[in-house]
């Protein structure tokens, strides 16, 4: 039984499955969006596995909500960020962090990932209205990058000590960095009103 | 001392006491309360009995009732993701493990894949047949040992025992094929450390078999008995709604009745041609929970049995040049062995710029990596998508308004663990 | 009690038979908090079973326990914690750090975790391993016990040099 599978093109592994589906939604997104979608890389074309669609801070909430309503990309899988110094050398003024936002489609099972750019000192807003799980995940956010969230009911520091100073994932933060407590972390009545 | 502020005959409510789990918030005023705010803080501290892991939870105690809670981690954070910027990808394979420590085999294939799949590596036949079968046992340990816990929380202790003697014979066969217990570090990007040793698989099967015999006893001791019932059934309730708010995944979410299952869905390597049933519960309480994990044992076994009648002998590293660490032979004896292997061990190889993000059906939930890499051999990201980090959350909604015993009973089945969560 | 103040006979051979009543009877208490913690599980239960080395009463209150075995990572944040948990035990007290995190930062030198438990507490074994096997585990709980009959450990020199009775200065 010849179970070796053909050696699939690197990041095309969904594109049998999904590539049609996509082509036509991402169509049909950058029609309604127009110049507020910045770019979009698609699967095999560009070095991703999925659609990565860079939108614009100010229609963010108007795209995810639209794509959890209409195009059924209602479970968020992950919502992370990373930190580009340095990555793009091209112009001065470049946006510093990308806020990415993992979607899974649950009934067919296609994926999707939205990127938004923000400089340092940007804040953005909670995406807490729309997926109730983003509250932890914008506070880890926050903790490890400094990244502000308007809206948000609570953001303080979620895995690190609260009395830390510094974002640890921020490429200029320093691997050793350690930072010395005597005292347990206090406890805050307040959060218990 | 009768003092008229109080009421001497206030209507006992039975029936309300009587019934597990939650209680209504809009509770009538308690007029015996001198104190107006006096409600008690309870901190489910650090350093945690239960043997979960460091985390906190507090809890704002009206009587017996949770009014409000606020849970905290964060006291394992060992820095993954900052390490994965400052390791190369081979050297990275040991921090997976850590992750979600009671299932280290099913991170490092995880991992492995996922490098891979920005290499673009196909790794042969054995290989994927032999990753599959750790994966599952690794599965079934991790099962095992949540519901044993969260039975030993809740006062059932033997039934720990049972799984637990299965999973030191487990411990004793992983050893077998890559030399540690627990954090065994096992996949290498291309292929694996080392071959499974002869008649390997055939004690597997043996161990399968046992194992079977020894769920079904364990069922039989915790599934129809009055107790547990009691105790574990609608308390903690979180339905199909909230599970797809807080994004949980795997047997958490499939507890409540969201269809789900990465091995069926997105198969990654031979589980398209494995027959296995994914288990679906409706309610979403502890006992859904429980159910649901003894039925995933039961569903892993028969993938192994399944894995260990297919496979054969055969090559188990990929043939890339970049990722293949030469034999000892070659590397003692030829110059560009040696070359070579000074080269892949100091400075690593480089994986292509791009980015992914891969995901595979762990144990507890979707464990997804999201490498995004710019040409160098290092990772330019490595963030680690852990399924307990967004289980964690879903515990405060959970346990609201309900008695601070379903609090521990809750803990336990959400099956939190520490590596996963803080990372 | 000789003339000259110094030990004699009888105070030594009390001395002896406290340490083997000590050594025979530990109460741990499990730090566990990361990998080493499954260990440890596994060392405490029924295959490389603690209790026939006396330490079978597991207590999870400082204020009940004499051994403090810290398995498991210890984060900048969790330290103080672990502080607290060894001031609140009483007298004589032992420490064994379980691990390599435990015992030096492990494979973790990173932002958040302490290189080593013994900048925050005095360990008396340490055990390498990540995890170390049960057999480690139980290896250094004899060594611990080996050096508790011998009097050398950090908790016994102190109560020498803070007790009259056995040649202390206070």
């Amino acid at each position: 039984m010849d179970i070796r599978h053909p050696v699939p093109t690197i990041y095309g592994y969904f594109q049998e499955k999904y590539g049609a589906i996509w082509i036509e939604e991402i169509g049909k997104l950058k029609e309604s969006f127009g110049d507020a979608i910045e770019n979009v890389l698609m699967p095999v074309e560009s070095p991703v596995d999925i659609p990565t669609l860079f939108i614009k801070k100010a229609k963010a909430h108007e795209l995810l909500n639209l794509l959890k309503n209409n195009y059924h990309y209602s479970f968020l899988t992950d919502y992370t960020a990373t930190d580009e110094m340095g990555v793009d050398t091209t112009s001065a003024d470049a946006p510093r962090f990308n806020l990415v936002i993992h979607l899974m489609n649950l009934e067919n099972k296609a994926r999707i990932r939205i990127k938004v750019r923000l400089h340092e000192g940007e804040a953005f807003e909670t995406l807490i209205p729309i997926w109730a799980g983003a509250n932890w995940a914008e506070r880890e956010i926050f903790d490890m990058f400094g990244i502000q969230f308007d809206g948000h009911p609570d953001l303080r520091r979620i895995i690190m000590d609260m009395r830390w100073e510094g974002h640890p994932l921020r490429k200029d933060y320093p691997l050793r960095g350690y930072q010395v407590f005597l005292t347990p972390e206090p406890l805050d009545p307040e959060l218990l009103k | 001392m009768s003092n008229s502020k109080f009421q001497n005959d206030l209507p006992l409510d039975i029936a309300r006491w009587a019934q597990p789990g939650r209680l209504d918030i809009s509770l009538r005023k308690d007029t015996d309360d001198l104190f107006e705010d006096s409600k008690m803080l309870v901190n489910i501290g650090p350093t945690h009995p239960a043997m979960h892991g460091a985390f906190r939870c507090m809890a704002k105690l009206n009587g017996e009732t949770i009014e409000k809670s606020y849970c905290e981690f964060g006291y394992t954070h060992r820095g993954k993701e900052k390490l994965g910027e400052n390791r190369t990808y081979h050297q990275f394979v040991v921090y997976t493990d850590r992750l979600n420590y009671c299932s280290a085999l099913i991170n490092n294939v995880t991992y492995a894949m996922s490098v891979e799949r920005l290499m673009g590596i196909e790794v042969p036949e054995r290989a994927i047949w032999i990753r599959m079968m750790c994966a599952e046992l690794a599965r079934v340990t991790d099962h095992l040992i949540c519901v044993g816990i969260n039975a030993v929380d809740l006062g059932a202790f033997s039934f720990f025992l049972y799984g637990y003697e299965q999973r030191e014979k487990a411990y004793s066969l992983i050893e077998k094929l890559c030399g540690a217990r627990l954090t065994t570090s096992y996949t290498r990007i291309g292929g694996l450390m080392a071959d499974a040793p002869v008649g390997w698989e055939k004690e597997l099967k043996e161990w399968v078999k046992e194992t079977r015999t020894v769920v079904e006893e364990m069922d039989k001791l915790l599934t129809d008995n009055r107790i547990w019932l009691n105790r574990t059934k609608d308390v903690a309730v979180f339905n199909k709604e909230q599970c797809l708010q807080y994004s949980f995944t795997g047997p958490n979410a499939r507890a409540a009745g969201v269809n789900v299952d990465l091995r069926r869905d997105q198969p990654c390597m031979y589980y398209d041609q494995m027959d296995f049933d994914v288990p679906i519960a409706q309610v979403g309480d502890v006992f859904d929970r429980y159910y649901v994990r003894m039925e995933e044992i039961k569903q892993s076994l028969n993938i192994i049995v399944q894995c260990a009648d297919r496979i054969k002998p055969g090559p188990i590293w990929a043939d890339d040049k970049r990722t293949r660490i030469p034999d000892k032979d070659v590397v003692y004896n030829t110059m560009e062995g040696l070359i070579h292997h000074f080269k892949f061990f100091m400075t690593g190889f480089n994986v292509p710029k791009g980015e992914a993000y891969t995901a595979f059906e762990a144990a507890n939930g979707e464990l997804g990596f999201y490498i995004s890499s710019q040409g160098g051999p290092t990772a330019h990201r490595m963030r680690i998508r852990g399924p307990s980090f967004w289980h964690y959350q879903g515990l405060d909604p959970m346990i609201k308004g309900g008695y601070l015993a379903d609090l521990v009973a809750a803990l336990g089945s959400i099956n939190v663990i520490a590596g996963e969560l803080d990372r | 009690m000789a003339k000259d103040g110094e030990i004699d006979f009888f105070t030594t051979r009390f001395e002896d038979v406290i340490n083997f009543a000590r050594k025979n009877s530990l109460f741990p208490l499990p730090f566990g908090t990361s990998c080493c913690g499954i260990e440890l599980m596994s060392t405490l239960a029924s295959g490389y079973d603690m209790a026939r080395f006396g330490a079978e009463v597991v207590r999870f209150s400082p204020r009940q326990s004499d051994l403090l075995i810290v398995a498991g990572i210890v984060n900048l944040k969790m330290a103080p914690v672990l502080r607290n948990i060894y001031d609140q035990m009483a007298d004589p007290k032992w420490v064994i750090s379980m691990g390599a995190c435990a015992s030096s930062g492990g494979i973790f030198n990173v932002y958040s975790v302490t290189q080593g438990i013994d900048t925050v507490v005095p360990v008396d074994v340490y055990v390498p391993g990540c995890p170390p096997s049960p057999e480690g585990l139980l290896n250094a709980l004899l060594r611990l016990e080996d050096r508790i009959a011998k009097g050398d450990t950090y908790s016994q020199r102190r109560e020498r040099a803070q007790s009259p009775l056995l040649g202390g200065s206070k």
